[in-house]
């Protein structure tokens, strides 16, 4: 079932999340970090090629931006993108106000909104009613956020929010397709590839 | 006297988290821990920042430690609570040094009955998931404790709890 058809939403396309993913893959040229939250989201990140700079959560589900926070405020001079869905958001919302508050000009998050807890059964989420997260969003201090019309639309403001000072997050509207793929399950190997990864200069 | 012994707890706890190379204080406001929130916010070599939320914490130390930047989450008991999940499936699995520091409550003069039912879950959850933890009671033995506890948590990538019980730090007391 598509619960994706909100009526704040207007003419936003419903996009699919994997496209999406390649799509924000391909246009990361500074070995941005990558945060993926639990889930599809993360599948498909693995799916879209297996960066080093790319952390795979497999549990704690809402830390997503949390992680992605810390590692920006470590290394303020690398782009950190956290990838969330809207379950996972709003099982941690108030870490928008955190971010908010803090504004760290590194920091981009990117929102796969399908409107349900599509993992465990498609239960809708407040997404599909009333309940607008790039709103929230702009409430809680993060400005630049933004909700993507179509793909090109997406493939813009990423390029503008990789290169002008943040906190961003855009929200994009996408399908109720399961991910492509799954990640590998060992934590260890995951941390530590990451942290290689982001070892040497952005 | 020690020399250590002459100086206040959150005195000597901030000087052991900074020889430790600590450089990210995070917290969820507490009574009790407020002169060392204070002593941090003042420090400006200390990236000191409230989190809305003790998990959420976490997730800021984790980020900040796989970015190279070691960091400590303070909080009360209660806070602690609600960390279990985070710990189970992060900081514990990902073999992360995540220093947690935790004002005791709920026990030696406490008046709110959540409270008192709440601290009985700290110490069996922590054995549950194998974190090394440490009470402390005496003000000789927390220079000692905390230190060698954080270089354990780094060199072993594992958490650890430094618990600081109401004999160290006087606790939170009913006034009527």
């Amino acid at each position: 079932m598509d619960t994706n058809t909100t009526a704040h939403h207007g003419n936003r396309k419903v996009m699919n999340r994997f496209d999406v993913t390649q799509r924000l893959v391909a246009r990361l040229h500074k070995n941005e970090a990558v945060i993926g939250g639990i889930g599809n989201t993360n599948f498909d990140l693995w799916m879209a090629g297996q960066r080093p700079q790319n952390f795979y959560m497999l549990g704690s589900m809402g830390l997503a931006c949390p992680i992605a926070l810390g590692v920006a405020l470590a290394q303020p001079g690398r782009g950190v993108v956290a990838l969330e869905g809207d379950g996972s958001l709003l099982m941690q919302l108030s870490c928008l106000a955190t971010i908010g508050t803090l504004k760290p000009k590194n920091l981009l998050i990117l929102v796969m909104d399908n409107a349900c807890y599509q993992i465990t059964g498609s239960q809708p989420t407040a997404t599909a009613s009333n309940v607008d997260l790039v709103g929230v969003a702009r409430a809680s201090g993060l400005e630049s956020s933004h909700w993507a019309a179509d793909e090109p639309s997406f493939e813009h403001l990423v390029e503008r929010c990789l290169a002008e000072p943040g906190p961003h997050l855009i929200a994009v509207r996408i399908d109720g397709k399961s991910a492509t793929g799954s990640t590998e399950r060992d934590p260890v190997a995951i941390r530590q590839r990451f942290m290689r990864g982001i070892s040497t200069a952005a | 006297m020690d020399a250590a012994a002459s100086r206040p707890w959150h005195v000597v706890l901030h000087a052991v988290l900074k020889s430790n190379k600590v450089r990210l204080f995070t917290y969820v406001p507490d009574r009790v821990l407020t002169p060392l929130i204070k002593i941090a916010h003042d420090d400006p070599d200390l990236l000191t920042l409230v989190a809305t939320r003790e998990e959420e914490a976490l997730g800021i130390v984790t980020g900040a430690y796989m970015g190279g930047m070691l960091g400590v989450v303070a909080m009360q008991t209660s806070g602690f609570a609600t960390i279990p999940n985070a710990l189970a499936s992060l900081a514990v699995p990902y073999q992360i040094p995540l220093l947690m520091i935790v004002s005791e409550r709920g026990t030696l003069g406490e008046f709110n009955l959540g409270q008192a039912m709440v601290c009985r879950t700290m110490r069996p959850v922590l054995d549950a998931l194998g974190i090394e933890t440490h009470t402390i009671t005496r003000l000789d033995e927390l220079e000692f404790i905390a230190d060698r506890s954080i270089q354990q948590a780094v060199m072993t990538q594992a958490p650890v709890a430094l618990i600081l019980s109401p004999l160290l730090t006087g606790g939170k007391v009913f006034r009527s």
